[in-house]
């Protein structure tokens, strides 16, 4: 079941450095949500607090409201765990598991969780799992292979594996392609489309081509000054935002006229 | 292009490829003609050889091919001969222990206590083998566990907090602690609960376990911070709680460094004499039991062997008391022991190791 995500007046803290201010939008069920920015403006950072991998930096923290289908995440009566097992995420750096096989790792969620299975839907999940990550043909002779002798490409791919063998609600990928080839990166567009339809995508990205091509909504994330914490400039229909879009700054950014 | 290229400015003179050899030749001929003329031994002939060689190469070297050429070859050859000098008394060690040691043991040397040996009767080591194999499992059961935990604490929960900082500090400490105080302490510890006289193996376990911890924690915590906050991330990403990502990510992640660390820890307790002379004493027989009676572990055994080596046989050609062949006898199988637990550390490390 995909989930909406509304997000109310969120600031994103490290310690005393504040980060990111004054969020406010919703992300849409199955849909395609992209955030663009310059680098440094807090897109990863923002990500991270969707689904509380955020604190899990010493003296991070977040002010304000993310409420998932009627739940603040932030509550305190919210248990964190339960939060990413249903918001799954894809991380801007592929990061395998580098003592288990390229099986165990598709399976990592389950079996970190020790959920005992029986072996041939361990293998229907390994299976579904990489072809949804456009892997399988790749690696399907030596699935046994440690995940870290694959190239970086094929790592990410193995991390998105990973992350949608769980089954989650949402899916949050933190430039999942920026490591990639342009077929690799072909690939996962596919796949990111074919996962609409059952997920929630929020995927951070630089390329301004792959937000316009894969994402339904686009946030235009940026800076007033160096030092000062990154805000959401403006959020809109993808089209609306490449074609009209409501503030000169994201049409400077959009353009490459920036600075 | 070409005159970059041409041989005029990139080549310089090399020194040929025998220079070496020749040095070395001469550097022999020379401190032989020193030693014939002074009457030294064949050592001193070749540590001046040696030291000839290391220095006449790099000066032929800065007359033909430059200052450059010259230092690379004279770092090379000092970092060589400390290499060299560090081998030698290994080596000789082994050699030493193995010559004295190796005529001794047998089959009877190993499967035999003190139990009742007088004179030049064979003893053996089996009562010692077997209390520094109980003493030590036990040390590593009190010490691991502890030792792991703490730097499990400092590394995954502390974060540098306050307490972190003061368990750092006293782990610190501990790394200081003279085994022989160690000792007192373990032994101090006991009489409090069980009356002056009590001695057994528990307290040089306990000794020895505190001389353990530290070096258990500091490499322990080491490997732990070696661990990628990346794979941390990834597992809490898919919604598995902390504890579980410890014990199945970041510790097997580890587990290499770890168990090494581990088994560093040991080999430097095994060898330790004063700590279990004064909790575990010595004993002729066999004891099993960690908590009653006195208990003899080799490196004890050796002390014993040497302070009271019995009287040489009459009419026997051996020099040396038999204590003294005992003692060296039980100081090979010691080093065999370290030498094995070594071996079992790299299987245990391979096995575990991240797989690239
Ligand atoms: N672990 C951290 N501790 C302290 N400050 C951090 C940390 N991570 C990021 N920041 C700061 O937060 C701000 C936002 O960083 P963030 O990583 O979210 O940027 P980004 O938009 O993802 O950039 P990029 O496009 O380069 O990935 C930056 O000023 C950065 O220096
Ligand atoms: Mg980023």
């Amino acid at each position: 079941m995909a989930k909406s995500i509304d997000i109310t007046d969120l600031d994103i803290y490290y310690g005393d450095f504040k980060a990111v201010e004054g969020v406010n939008m919703t992300i849409k069920a199955k849909a395609v949500t992209a955030f663009i920015g310059p680098s440094g403006c807090g897109k990863s950072t923002f990500l991270r607090s969707l689904n509380r991998m955020h604190e899990v930096i010493p003296g991070a923290r977040v002010e304000g409201k993310v409420t998932v289908d009627g739940q603040s995440l932030y509550d305190s009566a919210i248990d964190p765990v339960e939060v990413r097992r249903r918001i799954g995420m894809v991380f801007q750096r592929p990061n395998p598991f580098p003592t288990m096989s390229i099986y165990e790792n598709v399976l990592a969620g389950n079996r970190l969780n020790a959920k005992r299975m029986p072996k041939a839907t361990a293998d229907t999940i390994v299976e579904k799992s990489l072809r949804g990550a456009n892997l399988w043909n790749e690696v399907k002779d030596r699935l046994g292979k440690p995940g870290m002798g694959l190239s970086g490409g094929q790592q990410q791919r193995l991390c998105i594996a990973r992350a949608i063998a769980v089954e989650p609600e949402v899916l949050l990928m933190d430039e999942p392609c920026s490591a990639l080839d342009p077929i690799s990166t072909a690939a996962i567009e596919d796949l990111i489309h074919e996962l609409k339809s059952d997920y929630t995508i929020v995927i951070v990205t630089h390329n301004m081509q792959q937000a316009a091509r894969v994402s339904d909504d686009t946030g235009f994330f940026n800076l007033k000054a160096a030092g000062q914490p990154g805000h959401l400039v403006e959020f809109n229909p993808t089209k609306t935002m490449f074609t009209t879009p409501d503030n000169p700054d994201t049409e400077a950014y959009i353009s490459g006229r920036f600075g | 292009m070409t005159a970059l290229l041409a041989p005029s400015t990139l080549a310089r003179p090399r020194l040929p490829r025998w220079a070496p050899v020749v040095v070395a030749v001469a550097a022999l001929a020379v401190a032989g003609l020193i030693s014939l003329l002074f009457g030294w031994s064949w050592i001193a002939l070749l540590v001046v050889a040696g030291l000839l060689y290391v220095f006449a190469l790099p000066l032929w070297s800065r007359v033909l091919e430059g200052p450059r050429a010259a230092t690379d070859r004279l770092m090379t050859h000092l970092v060589w001969g400390s290499f060299v000098v560090v081998c030698v008394p290994l080596l000789w060690l082994l050699i030493l222990v193995v010559q004295k040691g190796a005529p001794v043991i047998n089959g009877h040397f190993l499967t035999t206590s003190m139990r009742g040996v007088i004179g030049s009767m064979p003893g053996g080591i089996l009562h010692a083998l077997q209390g520094t194999i109980v003493v030590t499992l036990a040390a590593s059961i009190i010490a691991v566990p502890i030792g792991l935990m703490t730097a499990i604490y400092l590394i995954e929960y502390g974060r540098g907090g306050r307490l972190a900082r003061v368990i750092t500090f006293l782990v610190d400490v501990m790394t200081g602690i003279p085994s022989i105080v160690a000792g007192l302490f373990a032994l101090a510890l006991l009489v409090m609960f069980f009356g002056p006289a009590f001695r057994a193996g528990i307290g040089g376990a306990i000794a020895l376990a505190l001389l353990m911890i530290p070096t258990v924690v500091r490499s322990a915590e080491e490997m732990l911070r070696l661990v990628p906050s990346d794979l941390r991330e990834a597992s809490y990403a898919l919604g598995v709680p902390k504890w579980r990502t410890i014990v199945k990510v970041v510790l097997p992640t580890a587990i290499g460094g770890i168990v090494t660390g581990i088994v560093l820890a040991i080999s430097r307790v095994i060898g330790e004499t004063a700590p279990l002379l004064v909790t575990a004493g010595y004993n002729d027989s066999m004891n099993g039991n960690l908590f009653s009676g006195r208990m003899t572990t080799l490196p004890v055994y050796i002390f014993n062997q040497y302070k009271t080596p019995g009287a040489t046989p009459l009419g026997a050609h051996a020099a040396d008391p038999p204590g003294y062949a005992r003692a060296w006898g039980a100081a090979l199988v010691l080093i065999v022991i370290v030498m094995i637990l070594n071996i079992i550390a790299r299987i245990i490390g391979k096995i575990f190791a991240p797989r690239y």
